[in-house]
């Protein structure tokens, strides 16, 4: 197993871009870090073994009182953000240490993290997937979800039946998204295909869990 | 779209995009690889609109082969389109920007 590499980064939104025999590469543009490392948890104090980076830098004054505290005792300045990674072996990452886009490289696989764009309360046609009835010759059944359940027998609705709920807003991962190129003085890595969220929105970035057999 | 988005773009597209409008008669030379031989085939016609922005950009060449009427759409940025020559420009500049009313239209009335 390779080292892991991870950061956090911001979605720009999506391009394309032609490779050489003409083919069409979407890809998503990131703009990843510079993240810092602002706290190393070890099995022996923690009870697990993770590396804490902090990303977009915050005035002192707007961040909670037990991160800035955290902040000041370990002399790192203040983050908006903070997020966890999980590594094998996290004693061999120090506090203050700096990653930017340039850690990872082209051809690289990663898993990026985030979360997904909100729909509110939607039906079952957005958020499962469900066929539309007929909207016209006086059908009055355009959207509904259709039957739920059988009669007599079970006499019930089955629990997991698909239903309208609350839909987005959930944490999201796609994995083995390949690096397509990075730019690193401009901190920026395009990821071929998409990613969850809004232009802006927070990504977690990490070398992929599970890469693809070539 | 976000100006580091569009900066990227920018890497990517052509610097000399010829220069040509909707209602010219354009040579569009196309290149195709069959196997390993690459060759050139050009595509003559008239240009009927353009689509798209940055690197996304198309445009559409109509061109009548035995009576029949043949669109082709070319994205303007691809390494494909090796290069596109105006022949001629039209008659009377068009008045409008897409020109789908040639389709209903045949022999001199086709005409710009």
């Amino acid at each position: 197993m390779t080292e892991i590499k991870f950061l956090l980064a911001r979605k720009k939104g999506m391009t394309q871009f032609f490779r050489e025999d003409g083919t069409v590469v979407p890809v998503t543009v990131l703009e990843a870090g510079p993240c810092t490392v602002t706290a190393v948890r070890t099995p022996e104090r923690d009870g697990y073994s993770a590396v804490q980076i902090g990303f977009v830098p915050a005035k002192a004054k707007h961040v909670a009182k037990p991160q800035r505290v955290a902040f000041e005792k370990n002399g790192t300045q203040a983050f908006r953000v903070l997020r966890e990674f999980r590594v094998p072996d996290a004693s061999q990452y120090e506090v203050g240490t700096e990653f930017r886009a340039d850690l990872f490289e082209s051809g690289d696989v990663v898993d990026v993290t985030g979360r997904s764009k909100g729909r509110g309360f939607a039906g079952t046609i957005k958020a499962h997937g469900f066929s539309r009835g007929p909207e016209s010759h006086g059908s009055m059944n355009v959207r509904a979800p259709g039957a739920i359940g059988q009669c007599a027998d079970p006499a019930r609705v089955f629990k997991g039946q698909r239903m309208a709920r609350h839909f987005g807003n959930e944490r999201r991962t796609v994995k083995n998204l390949v690096v397509e190129g990075v730019d690193p003085e401009r901190g920026l890595l395009l990821v071929r295909g998409g990613v969850p969220g809004p232009p802006n929105g927070i990504l977690q970035i990490r070398s992929a869990k599970t890469a693809p057999v070539k | 779209m976000d100006h580091l988005v569009r900066d990227i773009e920018k890497q990517y597209m052509k610097e000399d995009v010829p220069s040509f409008s909707v209602g010219d008669i354009v040579r569009v030379d196309f290149l195709i690889r069959e196997g390993k031989n690459e060759r050139v085939q050009p595509f003559v016609g008239q240009v009927i609109q353009f689509k798209g922005h940055g690197i996304r950009k198309t445009f559409t060449v109509r061109r009548i082969v035995q009576g029949e009427g043949v669109e082709r759409t070319f994205p303007l940025h691809s390494p494909l389109v090796v290069n596109v020559a105006v022949q001629r420009g039209p008659n009377r500049t068009p008045r409008r920007a897409k020109l789908f009313f040639l389709r209903e239209r045949s022999g001199r009335r086709a005409q710009l």
